[in-house]
C-alpha cells in the first residue's frame, strides 16, 4: 500500500498528489516551509513519548494525576502537548476494575499532540467495526485478556474530544524516576489496547 | 449519511493488520498529502468537517480499498473543486491557471508551528443553558439525515445516560456543508453494551460517545 519500489513508476496516486501539490504551491495556498515544518514535527517530534512523559507525570506526582483526570487539556497544555488534535482531551484510568480503550468508528480522530499521528491499524475497518462491538475479543487479539470482573469501557472519539488512557503503573518500578518510567509507556497502552508488563530489571 | 464509513459494529472485515515499528508516513506522497492538508486547514480554505463530509463522498466501493491518505487526496479534491479553487483542468496539467479567484493568504509557518503545541479550543463561550446534566437518562434520536452527520447508527434510537457535559461546540451537521452555525452542548453519553448490542453482551461493559444536543431527547417513561 502506498510504497514505491526504486525503479518503479509513479503510480496514480503518487501523480495525482504530485500534481496536487504542485497546483496549491503555484497558486499560493500553501508554502513549502510551512509543509516541511509541519511533516518535521509529526515525523520527529510528536509522538508517542510525549504521552508517555504525560503518565509517567501522573504516576508520580499526585496532584498532577488530580487535575489531568479532572481537566486533561488544561494538564497537558501545561506541558506543551495541547496542539492541533489535542485541545480537548479527556484522560480516562485504568484500574483493576476498569478498562478503558479508544476507537474512532466514524473516521481516525486521534489525540495528536500527545501520540502523534495513529497507526495504519487505528484508522483500518477492522478495528474501527469491532471496538464497540466486540472489545474484549479485539483485546484479545491485542493480547490483553480481562476477566469478566473487569469493566470494559469503549471511547468512540466522534465529537471534537479526544480520549487518552492512563494505563496502570506496573508492578516494580517504585524506585524508577518519572523519566524512567516514561520509557516503558507504550502507544498501545494508552489507547487502551495493552497493558504494561511487570518491570524487570 | 448512512455510508460505509460508519463502521461501528459492522462484521466480516477480518483481524486486526499490526504493523510493528509502524513509520509515521510509509511514503514520501504521504508525507505531501498530510502536510498540504494541515496547511489549507490552518489557512482556513476549508474546516475539518467538510473533509470529513467529503471523504464520506466517496464512493463504498472505494472508500474500502483505498489507502487512508489516498482518502485525504480524494476528500481534498472534491472540496477544492466544489469551492472552485481548483479546475480539473488544473489538477489535469498539474499547474496553476491562475490564482483562486477568493485569494486567501498561505499559512505561515510560525502559524503552523503555534498551532501543532498551544491549545487552541473549538469549544464556544456562549450563554447557552444545557438541556442535561451529568446522570440525566436519554434516548437518542432516530435519524438517517443524507448529510454529514457525527451519530454514528449504532446508537440511534438507543437509550444512555449523561456522564459529563463537555461544553458548547458547532453541530457538525451543518458546520460540514454551509448550514447555519448551530452552537450546542455536546455530552459524553455512556451506552451499556446490552443496549447497543443485545443480551449477548457483557453486562457490565459499555460504550461513550459524545453526543450533540440536537442528537438527544429526554427519557420519557
Amino acid at each position: 500500500m502506498g510504497m514505491q519500489k526504486p525503479g518503479t513508476a509513479l503510480t496514480d496516486v503518487q501523480m495525482r498528489v504530485k500534481a496536487l501539490a504542485s497546483v496549491l504551491a503555484e497558486k499560493g495556498m500553501v508554502k513549502q516551509e510551512t509543509l516541511d515544518a509541519i511533516v518535521d514535527q509529526y515525523e520527529t517530534k510528536i509522538g508517542p513519548h510525549c504521552g508517555a512523559q504525560v503518565v509517567a507525570r501522573a504516576w508520580t506526582d499526585p496532584a498532577f494525576k488530580k487535575l489531568l483526570l479532572e481537566n486533561g487539556s488544561a494538564a497537558v497544555d501545561s506541558m506543551g502537548f495541547g496542539g492541533l488534535e489535542g485541545a480537548h482531551l479527556t484522560v480516562r484510568e485504568n484500574t483493576p476494575a476498569i478498562h478503558n480503550m479508544v476507537v474512532c468508528t466514524l473516521c481516525s480522530c486521534y489525540p495528536w499532540a500527545t501520540l502523534g499521528l495513529p497507526p495504519v491499524w487505528y484508522k483500518s475497518a477492522p478495528y474501527r467495526s469491532r471496538a464497540v462491538r466486540d472489545p474484549r475479543g479485539l483485546l484479545k487479539e491485542f493480547g490483553v485478556e480481562l476477566g469478566s470482573d473487569v469493566e470494559v469501557r469503549v471511547w468512540d472519539s466522534n465529537a471534537d474530544m479526544r480520549y487518552l488512557v492512563l494505563p496502570m503503573r506496573p508492578a516494580g518500578t517504585d524506585k524508577l524516576s518519572a523519566k524512567q518510567l516514561a520509557a516503558l509507556v507504550t502507544r498501545d497502552s494508552m489507547i487502551g489496547t495493552a497493558q504494561l508488563a511487570p518491570y524487570r530489571r | 449519511m448512512n455510508g460505509v464509513h460508519d463502521m461501528g459494529g459492522m462484521h466480516n472485515f477480518g483481524p486486526v493488520q499490526y504493523e510493528k515499528n509502524e513509520p509515521v508516513f510509509h511514503a514520501d506522497w504521504e508525507r505531501t498529502m498530510f502536510a498540504n492538508a494541515i496547511a489549507l486547514l490552518g489557512g482556513r480554505y476549508f474546516k475539518v468537517d467538510e473533509i470529513r463530509r467529503a471523504t464520506e463522498m466517496i464512493p463504498p466501493a472505494i472508500y474500502l480499498r483505498m489507502s487512508y491518505y489516498e482518502g485525504w487526496m480524494r476528500a481534498l479534491i472534491i472540496l477544492l473543486l466544489e469551492k472552485k479553487l481548483v479546475t480539473e483542468a488544473e489538477l489535469e496539467r498539474g499547474h496553476a491557471a491562475g490564482r483562486p479567484k477568493v485569494p486567501m493568504q498561505a499559512l505561515p509557518k510560525e502559524m503552523a508551528m503555534y498551532a501543532m503545541y498551544n491549545r487552541i479550543p473549538a469549544s464556544l463561550d456562549l450563554d447557552i443553558k444545557p438541556r442535561f446534566k451529568p446522570g440525566d437518562p436519554v434516548v437518542t434520536k432516530n435519524i438517517h439525515p443524507q448529510h454529514h452527520t457525527r451519530m454514528p447508527r449504532y446508537v440511534r434510537g438507543r437509550r444512555g445516560r449523561i456522564e459529563m457535559d463537555h461544553g458548547i461546540f458547532l453541530l457538525p451537521d451543518t458546520n460540514g456543508h454551509d448550514g447555519p452555525d448551530r452552537p450546542q452542548h455536546v455530552y459524553s453519553v455512556r451506552f451499556e453494551a446490552r443496549e447497543l448490542w443485545g443480551e449477548d453482551a457483557p453486562p457490565r461493559d459499555g460504550v461513550y460517545i459524545d453526543m450533540f444536543d440536537d442528537y438527544l431527547e429526554p427519557q420519557t417513561k
